[in-house]
Parts: C-alpha cells; structure tokens; sequence
C-alpha cells in the first residue's frame, strides 16, 4: 500500500515538473515571439536568431508569417500574433498554441515591420530549421537557401542532411550548397579544392559568385584553382548566353509574330493600310481583364481558366468590332489607300480615347495564371513559362491561319477574291461579305494576340501604338502577302534584336534594326518572300 | 440666300458677345486657377489624376468660403500629351481665360516647353513632379522632388542598410533619367565605388521586352558583392520589366530594385505578391500614418467616388503647392503675379506626413525622404525616413557643370543660377 502511494507521488511529481517545464518552454517562446513586435528593424536579426536557436517546430509558421508579413502586434498589451487576412477584421492566431483567438479590428493591431535585410535572415534561420524537415518541398527550399546565403556554421548540419537525403533533386541542392559552404569555412586545403572542382562542372551563378568572393581572401595556393573554375565556368555561361539570346529572340520574334499575323491577313492579303491594327490588340487585352474581373469576383476557382474563357470572347468581341469597321468606313474607300490610312488613324484615336473613358487612363491588372508564372532551368537557360507558352500559341495561331487559308472553302474564296476580285465575283462569290469577313478575321487574331501580350505587358489604352509599328515592320519585310513571310520576318527580326542588344544596348539595338531594314527594303521591295505572278501587277 | 446667311452670321455673332462678356462678368467675382494635364495620349495614364486632385482641392477649398472672399474657378485644358500644344494651351490658360496660377506638366520637356510662355506673359506655374534638377525660374515653383530628395537618400540608403556595392543604374532613354544617372554616378564615384561596378542602361519609352535585360543585370549581379537596380524607368515600361523580374526570379531579397518612378498608381496595375521588397523613394506614401494624409485619403475616395483610387507623391506636391499659393495669395492680398512671387517664399505649411514643408528661396521645397518596401497589397512600407527635411538642391553639388550655381529669387540678388566661383548671376542654363 505505501509502495503504491510512493509510486503514485513519484508519478505525480514528475507529471508537474513536465509540465512545468512544458510551459516555460511555451512561455519562453512566446516571450521571445512578443520580442519580435517590440524590436527595431536592426535588432531582428538576433531575435530571429534567438528563435531559430530554439530548434522548436513550432518557430517555422511563425518565421514564415514574419516573412510574409502576416505577422501582428496588439496595440494595448505588445502581443504577437499569427494573422490570417478574411474580411475587415483580422483573425488572430495563437504563435505558440496555434489557437484561435478570435477577430480584431483592423486598427488595433499593428504589423510588425520587415524590410529585405528581415527577410534574408528569415530564409537563412527558416533553411537550417527545415533542412530535415518531412516534406521534399520544404527540404528543397532549405538547401537553397543555404546555397544562396552560405554560411559557415551550417556546414555540419548540410553533411549529415546529405548523408540522409533520399530525394535525388534535394541532394544535388544539397552537395552543391555544401561546396560553396565549404569554401567560406576554415576546413583544410584540400577539401575546399574539391569543392572548388564540383563548383567549376555546374554553371550556377551562386558559384560564380562566392568564388570570385573567396578569389580575393584565399590561400595563394589556393588560387590558381579558384581562377581556372572560374574561367571554366565563364566559359560555359558563355556558350549558354548564345542559346539564351537565340531564346529570347525566338521568344520576342513570337509576340512580332502575335502582333503581326492579323495585319498579314488585312494589310498583307487584303491591301488595307489599317492603323487601328493595334487597337484591336487592345480591345483583345481589355476583354481578357473583364473576364478575369467577372471570374475573380464570381468563380475565383476557375482563374486558371480565365485565358482559355478570354481567347474566344476576345476573338468574337474584336472580329465583331473589325465587321463594323468594315462595313461602316473602309469598304467606302477600297482603293484609296491615303484615305484608308487617315480613316483608320481617326478610328485608332476614338477606340483609344473610348477606352480611356470607360476604363480610365490607368494601367489594369491582368494576373497570369499558375501555369503562366515563374521559369525553369534548362541547362544554362532560363527560361519563363508565360513567354513559352506565348512561343506556342503563336505558332499554333499561325497553323490554324494557315489551315483556314489553304485548306476551307472560306480561304479559298478570300484568296479568290484578293487575287481577282472581278473573276472572283463573276464565279458566283459575294465579294463584299468575304471583304468584311477578311478583315473581321483578321480583326480577331489581333485580339487573340491581345489576350496573349496581357500577359507581358501593360493593358492600359495605350498598348496597341506600341505593336503597331513593329507589325508592319514585320509585314514588310517578310513579304507582303504572304503567311509564311510573315513568320520568318517576325522570328528574324527578333533574333537580330536580340542579338544586337548586348552589345548596341537596347535604345540603339533598335535602331540598327530599323536601318537594315531600310537597307533591306532598298534591295528587295517587295520583302523576304515576293508573290509572284500576274495579280501582283494588277 | 445670302440675306439668310448673314442674318445667321449676325445672329452667331449676338450670341458669341453674350456668352463672352457673361464670362466676362463672371471672371469678376471669381479667381481662376488654371490645371494643365493631358487627359489624352501617353502621358493620361499619370497626369489625369492630377486633374482630378486639383479639381478635388479647389472644390474643398470653395466649401470653406474660397479666396479673398472670391470662389475659385477650375479651368482645365487638355495638351494630350504632345510637348508643343502644352505651350500653346499655357498661353490660352494665362492670355485668355486670365488665370491667376497654373498647376501643371509632368515630364521635364513639357515643362521646359511652357518656361519662356511663363517667363513672357509673367504667370505662375506649379510643377509637381520629381524631376532632375538643374533648373531653376522665376515664374516656377517646383513641389516635386530634386535629385537630393529622392535619388541620393536612396542610394544612400542601400549602401547603409543593404551594404550594396554593385550598382546597375537602368532608365528610359531621355532627360530625367540621364542627368539623375550623371548625378547619381558622379555621387557614387565620390563614395569610393569603383567605375566596373556601375553598370548603366537605357531602354526607349514604351520598352516591353526586357528578357536580355533581367538576365544581364543578374550575371552583373554574381560577381560575388551585394548588387542593387536603381531604376528610372518611365511609367508604361515598369510594368513588364517587373513582370520579368518576378518571372526571371530576380528576388528582392538578392537584388534590390529601388525606383524613382514607381508609385502606388503604378502598382495598380501590377500582381505585386512577387515584387515584396522591392523599393521606392518618394517624399511620401499613401500609407504614411498621420491624420492629415487619412484625412485626405478619406476626401479623395469620397470626391472620386470609387473606394479603390490610391493616392501618390505628385498629388501631395499639388496639395503643398496649393496651399502655398492659397497662403501666399492671402499674405499678398491680391492675385497679382509679382506680389504673389515676393509672397511664396518662407511659406510654410503642413504636408502630409506629418511636418510642414517650406518654399525656399530657389523656389524649391523642403520634404521628407522616404524609402518604402512594396507590399503584397499593393502599397509601400515606410522602411527608413530622412531624420528631418530635406531642402531640395537646383543645382547639384555633384555635376562639373552645376556645382558653383546657387539660386535666390530674393531682392536683392533675384538670379536662378548666381555663379558663386565668378561672382556673376549667368551660367548654365541662363
């Protein structure tokens, strides 16, 4: 029976200490959480510090809010919580319980400030905190950021993630994060030149970087190495930096090419000097920032979807509006170019000053879907999903022109009728309706193209005068009528931009582009690809 | 036929007479405030705000009884953004409709074109925008920032707080951009930085593509040394260029962007949840905290009736402006041009982050520096403040050219660029 009562008082000591311990570890770090709300900018380091050190789990969402600025105080007691955003008021999170507790108005709490310098001391403490963490993600997250903020003391602690690490992505991260650690450590000779080798066959820039750092504080015979993975690494980024300006000029040739391809069919098919070419762009930006104002508003699950929802309304909004011009203005002028050009110019100038009305003159926001953010690395290139994916579209624009063209009953009648209108009409085809269904397709494609440029550049009523130069440019030069002309001018075009602008800069880049064409036009008038035959002369 | 013509023409007549002596009488018992911002073309996007704060100021200003015991008169006239027509519509303003100030310009060569139409008709012109300096005129009042309250404080700030020691300097290609480059260079070289670390770039307006440039400014950016972007790139090419930052990954925690014409209207436009971080200066924000600036956001939002409008810098250089002039104006008891210029200077009012702000001799204003963080919301972050004001300096210290130049329209020396090396008013710029 005493036996029994010893033990039950053993038991129940131990059961309070626990859990006094418990709750002064709680305790301490909710202290050191409050300490964040009260410090200066140029304190936090080490009260970011001091609660990475803790090693406890319960740090990382608090970091994570810190640095995502999600982080509060309560103005009348200094208390730091958790917030997430829902509504006028703020709903407050327990840091260290992960407790609800409750909703406060916006004006009693406070946001604990971060700047860059915050931020960078969060992502290295947040790295050594989940460099074991459970998920891939997380872990991959950590060793790059070891590997962008190197820092000796977690050399230890980078060896035996590596040692542990399973996941094939992760551990090159990792080795990779440990050379470039190893090389700010005090670890002997021969382990940094090792480090120095592994660094030479990548081409990342973070090693690039800390070995030009380490260049001017190592060992003297530490330094020829250094200097040759240096070179080395130089010249593979420079092999790499050709293909890069090969992709961005393939990548610039396809937004000539999206800008361009409706004037190929107006201007290049049809012979109308039409100036509102570039408005038609716009009209196709501004429809895709309706429809992702009604799905933000309305069905914000379908988001993704909103540039698949915009390419056919913008299509159907701006060949509409292409119908109306034709049939109101330009089938009155056929023939009369100088009158086309005035009229157009005229119709450019009221949908710009339309838009500004109704929209405002300022800038609107089009996001980019998920599958349209971000880049990934392909060797030594980076390359971003939203101007892939543009690449793509244009391409795939450019088949179905040429389909519709070649290969429907439509596209024969449109060639039918630009070849010779009279032969055309005597055949039976109702030459008017194809005019202004001509047009209108073109019409479309420019706004389709606008859908796809809202993605890079500004929507705002000005966006069209931008594109409408550099469309006829394009047209020009590769030949006025004919598709295919078109796509090698846009992609040569841009090509030579691109790679004129690293060495001319981009101001003069342009320039010299514009003056080969002169030159280019002087030579061959009628562009790349000339259509020959009798209906050229007509 | 033609009696009927010329009775119409006679009638036309009558009628033009009327309406213009009714306009006439009116002018009488009104003062005039004349507003010079395109509402169309390139230059809309920016200045159209303008208008509409000018016109909000003046409104709020008729509720609380006008001016000298007059109500105040908006004329608004639209220069579409085409640099002749500003002249132009600035001798209608002054010649014409007889306005007693103009509030008005946004890019340097709109302003330089209306100078000699200010300096020959003897009017008042207000300029609201942070510009490049060098330049300084009777007939001006510059409320905008100068080169030492916006691009120096910054660039002075990523060296402290950042330890930045690689610098690209990128803008558009034109005037603002280049002598604010020169300044910032010639300031930069006195610092001890090194010429191979400046790397300086310049796009056209509008520029769109800035693939080979991001990707050059993070090749700049791993030589190993704390690199940072001080860009001047110009309204319509921010957005694409920060579009390829975020895409290209360029985060603002490797490399900073710190921009002198990047504010709240500008990210409207922009998802800025990849650009956190990212800096601006400017002499204020919409977020400054003070009850003056909720006060005026709480006017605004009402008098646009839209809950979304933002405010920025330029429209708070219009508010000191306008109350200078409203201040000025009663000090002089009259809207007299020479009697209001006298006036102006040593005005002092409130600005709206919470201090007062001056009109110097040399027609230029003291202001806070303020460095701010762009937030996922859309708004700055105030992340470092200038201890106190900042005079704005015409003539910078760090040009050749400029460095000897000092102005002060005070009698008895009334000179914009008085040499003090020779001792003679004249110089650059004269």
């Amino acid at each position: 029976m005493y036996r029994i009562l010893q033990i039950l008082f053993v038991a129940l000591c131990l059961l309070i200490s626990a859990h006094v311990v418990g709750s002064r570890a709680a305790d301490d770090l909710g202290v050191l959480v409050d300490q964040l709300g009260a410090a200066k900018l140029s304190d936090m380091d080490d009260r970011i510090a001091a609660l990475a050190k803790t090693g406890d789990a319960k740090v990382i969402p608090v970091l994570e809010a810190l640095g995502e600025g999600e982080l509060y105080q309560r103005k009348s007691d200094g208390k730091v919580f958790l917030v997430k955003a829902g509504g006028a008021d703020l709903q407050l999170v327990d840091p260290v319980t992960g407790a609800d507790a409750g909703a406060t108005p916006k004006a009693a709490m406070q946001k604990v400030k971060v700047n860059n310098a915050v931020r960078r001391a969060v992502r290295s403490a947040l790295g050594g905190l989940t460099l074991f963490s459970e998920d891939t993600g997380a872990r991959l997250k950590a060793a790059q950021s070891m590997l962008q903020t190197p820092n000796a003391d977690a050399l230890e602690a980078i060896e035996t993630a590596i040692a542990a690490e399973k996941d094939g992505s992760v551990r090159k991260v990792l080795v990779e994060a440990r050379a470039v650690t190893l090389l700010v450590s005090d670890r002997p000779d021969d382990q940094k030149r090792q480090a120095i080798a592994l660094l030479a066959e990548g081409n990342g820039r973070n090693g690039l970087a800390v070995l030009t750092s380490a260049l001017a504080t190592a060992d003297v015979s530490l330094k020829p190495d250094i200097e040759a993975a240096i070179a080395r690494i130089e010249q593979t980024q420079a092999f790499w930096s050709a293909g890069q300006n090969v992709w961005y000029g393939l990548s610039l040739g396809s937004v000539l090419l999206l800008a361009a391809i409706g004037l190929a069919i107006t201007f290049g098919v049809m012979g109308i000097i039409n100036m509102a070419h570039g408005e038609m762009v716009m009209l196709g930006a501004y429809t895709t920032f309706l429809v992702q104002e009604v799905v933000r508003n309305s069905y914000p699950e379908l988001f993704d979807w909103s540039l698949a929802i915009a390419l056919p309304l913008a299509f159907l909004v701006t060949g509409a509006v292409g119908l109306a011009i034709e049939r109101g203005v330009i089938r009155f002028l056929y023939g009369r170019p100088l009158e086309t050009l005035l009229a157009t110019w005229g119709i450019s100038l009221i949908l710009q000053q339309s838009v500004r009305s109704i929209f405002g003159p300022t800038n609107r926001e089009v996001g980019n879907p998920s599958w349209m953010s971000g880049a990934f690395d392909l060797g030594g290139l980076t390359i971003t999903w939203n101007r892939l994916w543009i690449i793509v579209f244009a391409l795939a624009v450019f088949a179905a022109l040429l389909f519709l063209l070649k290969r429907t009953s439509m596209g024969l009648k449109m060639r039918a009728v630009t070849q010779n209108r009279r032969m055309a009409s005597s055949m039976g085809i109702r030459t008017p309706w194809v005019d202004a269904l001509t047009f209108a397709l073109g019409s479309g494609i420019a706004g389709m193209a606008g859908v796809a440029l809202s993605q890079i550049d500004n929507v705002s009523p000005n966006l069209g005068q931008g594109y409408i130069i550099d469309s006829f440019m394009v047209v020009v030069f590769g030949g006025v009528g004919n598709l295919w002309g078109t796509l090698v001018g846009a992609f040569s075009l841009g090509i030579l931009n691109k790679f004129l602008e690293p060495y001319a800069g981009a101001v003069l880049g342009k320039i010299l582009v514009l003056v080969l064409i002169i030159l280019f036009i002087q030579k061959k008038p009628r562009g790349l690809f000339a259509l020959k035959g009798r209906a050229v002369e007509a | 036929m033609t009696i009927k013509a010329s009775l119409t023409g006679a009638f036309l007549a009558a009628v033009l007479s009327t309406t213009a002596l009714n306009a006439a009488f009116a002018a009488d018992d009104t003062i005039k405030v004349g507003i010079l911002h395109s509402l169309s073309g390139t230059m809309a996007i920016s200045e159209t705000t303008l208008k509409d704060a000018m016109l909000m100021l003046i409104d709020e200003q008729n509720k609380k009884g006008g001016l000298l015991g007059k109500k105040l008169e908006a004329v608004v006239v639209d220069p579409a953004s085409d640099w002749p027509l500003f002249a132009e519509k600035a001798r209608e303003l002054v010649s014409v409709d007889k306005v007693s100030a103009v509030f008005g310009c946004w890019t340097s060569v709109s302003r330089k074109s209306v100078l000699p139409v200010f300096e020959e008709l003897n009017s008042i012109l207000f300029y609201p925008v942070q510009y490049e300096g060098e330049e300084s005129q009777r007939n001006v009042f510059y409320t905008g920032a100068a080169p030492n309250q916006q691009a120096i404080p910054a660039v002075d700030y990523l060296m402290a707080n950042e330890s930045v020691e690689r610098w690209v300097l990128a803008g558009t290609d034109y005037v603002y951009p280049r002598t604010t480059n020169k300044i910032l260079e010639a300031y930069l070289i006195s610092k001890g930085v090194k010429p191979e670390d400046i790397m300086i770039n310049y796009t056209p307006f509008g520029h769109s593509d800035w693939q080979t440039i991001v990707s050059d400014i993070k090749k700049f950016g791993s030589a190993g040394k704390k690199t940072a972007v001080v860009s001047t790139i110009n309204g319509d090419a921010n957005v694409p260029f920060y579009k390829e930052l975020a895409n290209q990954g360029v985060k603002a925690e490797d490399i900073p962007v710190v921009a002198f014409s990047v504010g709240e209207e500008e990210l409207a436009g922009l998802d800025t949840g990849p650009l956190v971080g990212h800096l601006a200066a400017w002499n204020y924000f919409q977020s400054v905290d003070t009850p003056a600036n909720a006060e005026f956001i709480k006017t605004w939002k009402a008098y646009t009736k839209n809950d979304k409008r933002v405010t920025n810098d330029p429209m708070e250089a219009h508010y000191i402006g306008f109350n200078m002039w409203l201040k000025a104006v009663e000090k002089a008891g009259t809207t007299d041009t020479d009697a209001v210029l006298d006036a102006m200077i040593g005005v002092s009012v409130p600005n709206l982050s919470g201090g007062y702000s001056t009109m110097m001799p040399n027609h230029h204003i003291t202001k806070p520096v303020l460095i701010g963080e762009i937030q996922g919301d859309g708004q700055f972050e105030t992340v470092w403040e200038t201890p106190g004001l900042v005079v704005g300096d015409e003539w910078s210290d760090y040009l050749p050219d400029s460095k000897d130049l000092i102005s002060d329209w005070r009698a008895p020396m009334s000179c914009g660029n008085f040499n003090v090396a020779t001792g003679k008013c004249g110089g650059k710029g004269s």
